[in-house]
């Protein structure tokens, strides 16, 4: 348990924060490029086909990572940042 | 050397890594039974993750499915690599802070609830099981057709190595095979695939290969293929869906479904610390995207290599004779997997889209038709690699194979000997008994895995629909809501889970037939009858909303959960301080 109520809900709310922010990202790569809006990207050619086969078949898996270490390093930090670390 | 040789080498060798393994790291406790001690390194748990992840499925099919498919079967790849972010963000941390074996147990517990504990049992089980029993059945597969045995004899070898390793380490032994298990499938994965992008694009690199350029004609890759099978008769493979929703969908029921699969939540129950559990998270999907940006390179270059050794002077030329073809495709066809019918008596191989019309050029329907399977195994002879590489393939499709049946295996009997004897029915079990329980009932699993990989129920094959399906409509949103808010109470979650569960099992059966059984279904199974154009196995996303939404309603309507539930929330969310494994 955290004793200082405050510190407690500012961190949950950092989290829940980075958490949103990271989903609209993961949103857009997959859903977004790789498949809603494919066709208004198919003037931009990538490798003899358009930039949203790009995304929904590497593109997307390039940004989940990033968007999994961005993640753990921003909320690792925050931990120790805040003394909440084990 | 012969081929069958090299194959027992390559194949013994990888079983003896995998049994001294076993040996070494033998499991004294339940805690090491059931996440190992928790003190697996996060890089180490990232490569156990991917093994653990990557099934059969994955290492066999994938490839079959996105060259059959094209741009369509994208959700495959986005599907099962997306779910690592919601498993990293909503679920994987928390659940190490909460400090307990299984995922039932933070049901049972959070939502103070015995039902809420059974219901969860009863859908890890089932998708568990259904997921088992495909990895069997590869194994089996990659044993008849590489050792020359058959199918069941290779099931029961295959079962008696994973015994040795689950039954004596459990989560501890399973691992420490999986990270070895891991290097041997890449490496039988990549190796292949480099020497054919080399050999299509000059690039080593098959991702690159992908999207570079044919070296024969000079075109990028991808339009020389789209105009292959446009001159076949088939769709563009890289056209757009014209369901877009449906697609979706699909990609959310496999993200959410990833995410919600106990075999996968648990291996981050090893990590030492919270910290860990989120770089862990990250690791696995690095080493997961090894192979699944290689996936569909294989894929667009395997539908290549199979169409030009059909047409070698190109397919508007005469396509090859049947008595001059490769040896591989003699040797698949032995294997069935590879069938040819002379429809029109010319002696050559028609091999197109069958429901076109090339009357034209005297052709009379397509004579050969192929198990998509076979694009992975038998890619090393389409491309005409030297026989060590194919003794490679066969030791990393039994590597997939064994290392995802292994951790199917131990959820299945932690979730029996731990949520139903320990917690259920005897609670004054001793560590001791318990850790008998647990081999016990991993003895079961195996022995019950085996029998239904040789006599494979109907619902075998439907394991998108039905583990997925089951994982995202059920397990995931119960484990998220459990987390993210103290108002959802037990009897929220309960009707929650058990509203998604039912209305997404009652959509499959519709199409699939009650209970998988033939000839039971109410609708036929096809684009035209679905809801909306949405396709039995995209329906999990659906299951989850409809979760979320009736929990939501459910805790509202009823009183809040008492004041240690919120405690035990507030406890998971911080990093600091004891979380509530301390009885253990």
């Amino acid at each position: 348990m955290v004793d200082d109520k405050s510190k407690a809900v500012a961190y949950w709310q950092a989290n829940v924060r980075l958490i949103i922010g990271s989903l609209v990202v993961w949103a857009i790569a997959s859903y977004g490029l790789g498949i809603l809006l494919r066709p208004m990207l198919a003037g931009i050619s990538v490798g003899g086909t358009d930039l949203g086969f790009w995304f929904a078949q590497q593109g997307s898996i390039l940004t989940f990572i990033g968007i999994i270490f961005h993640y753990a390093w921003r909320m690792n930090k925050l931990d120790r940042d805040m003394g909440l670390e084990e | 050397m012969d081929q069958f040789l090299i194959n027992v080498l390559f194949v013994g060798a990888s079983f003896a890594l995998y049994f001294g393994i076993a040996i070494w790291a033998r499991a004294g406790s339940t805690k090491e039974f059931y996440v190992a001690g928790g003190g697996v390194h996060p890089v180490a748990n990232g490569m156990a993750t991917a093994a653990d992840w990557m099934s059969a499925a994955s290492f066999i099919s994938m490839a079959g499915l996105l060259a059959a498919g094209g741009y369509a079967n994208s959700s495959f790849l986005m599907g099962w690599t997306g779910g690592y972010v919601l498993l990293a963000m909503l679920l994987a941390p928390y659940l190490r802070k909460f400090g307990k074996f299984t995922v039932p147990d933070f049901i049972g517990d959070r939502f103070y609830s015995k039902t809420a504990r059974l219901v969860a049992v009863a859908c890890l089980i089932v998708a568990s099981v259904t997921y088992v029993i495909g990895q069997m059945a590869g194994a089996g597969i990659a044993f008849s057709r590489f050792l020359e045995v058959d199918k069941d004899t290779g099931l029961v070898i295959a079962s008696v190595v994973v015994f040795f390793y689950a039954v004596l380490g459990g989560m501890k032994g399973i691992t420490y095979t999986q990270v070895a298990q891991y290097v041997v499938l890449i490496i039988a994965y990549t190796i292949p695939a480099i020497f054919i992008s080399m050999e299509l694009t000059g690039n080593p690199i098959p991702a690159l290969g992908l999207f570079g350029d044919h070296v024969e004609s000079g075109m990028p890759l991808l339009a020389k293929l789209d105009q292959l099978v446009i001159d076949l008769g088939f769709a563009a493979y890289t056209a757009d869906v014209p369901n877009k929703l449906n697609m979706v969908l699909f990609t959310l029921t496999l993200m959410i479904g990833t995410a919600g699969l106990p075999h996968v939540i648990i291996r981050f129950f090893t990590v030492p610390k919270v910290a860990d559990a989120r770089w862990s998270a990250g690791w696995a999907l690095i080493f997961i995207a090894l192979l699944y940006l290689t996936a569909p390179a294989v894929a667009s270059m395997a539908r290549l290599n199979l169409i030009n050794t059909v047409y070698p002077n190109g397919v508007q030329a005469e396509s090859i004779k049947y008595d001059e073809r490769p040896d591989w495709m003699k040797t698949w066809e032995e294997t069935k997997l590879i069938t040819f019918e002379d429809k029109n008596g010319d002696g050559r191989i028609q091999f197109y889209n069958g429901k076109a019309d090339m009357s034209d050029r005297g052709w009379n329907g397509n004579e050969l038709t192929y198990n998509r399977d076979i694009l992975v195994l038998a890619n090393p002879e389409i491309a005409q690699l030297p026989g060590w590489v194919i003794g490679l393939i066969a030791a990393g499709g039994l590597a997939a194979a064994l290392s995802t049946a292994a951790g199917l295996l131990l959820a299945i009997s932690s979730a029996i000997s731990h949520d139903l004897i320990k917690k259920s029915i005897n609670p004054d079990i001793s560590e001791k008994g318990e850790l008998m329980a647990a081999r016990a009932s991993m003895t079961v699993a195996i022995t019950v895995a085996t029998y239904l990989g040789m006599n494979p129920p109907g619902f075998a094959a439907q394991v998108v629909a039905l583990a997925f399906g089951i994982a995202a409509a059920s397990i995931f949103p119960v484990l998220m809501m459990g987390i993210f808010s103290k108002r959802i109470n037990n009897k929220g979650a309960v009707a929650g889970m058990l509203s998604g569960l039912i209305i997404t099992l009652v959509y499959i059966f519709m199409y699939k037939g009650w209970f998988f059984i033939p000839g039971t279904a109410n609708l036929p199974d096809n684009p035209d009858n679905w809801i909306l154009g949405i396709s039995p196995l995209s329906f999990g996303a659906i299951g989850a909303i409809i979760n979320f939404t009736v929990a939501f309603v459910v805790s509202s309507a009823t009183e809040e959960p008492p004041q240690e539930i919120q405690d035990l929330v507030e406890s998971v969310r911080y990093p600091k301080g004891a979380g509530a494994a301390v009885d253990h």
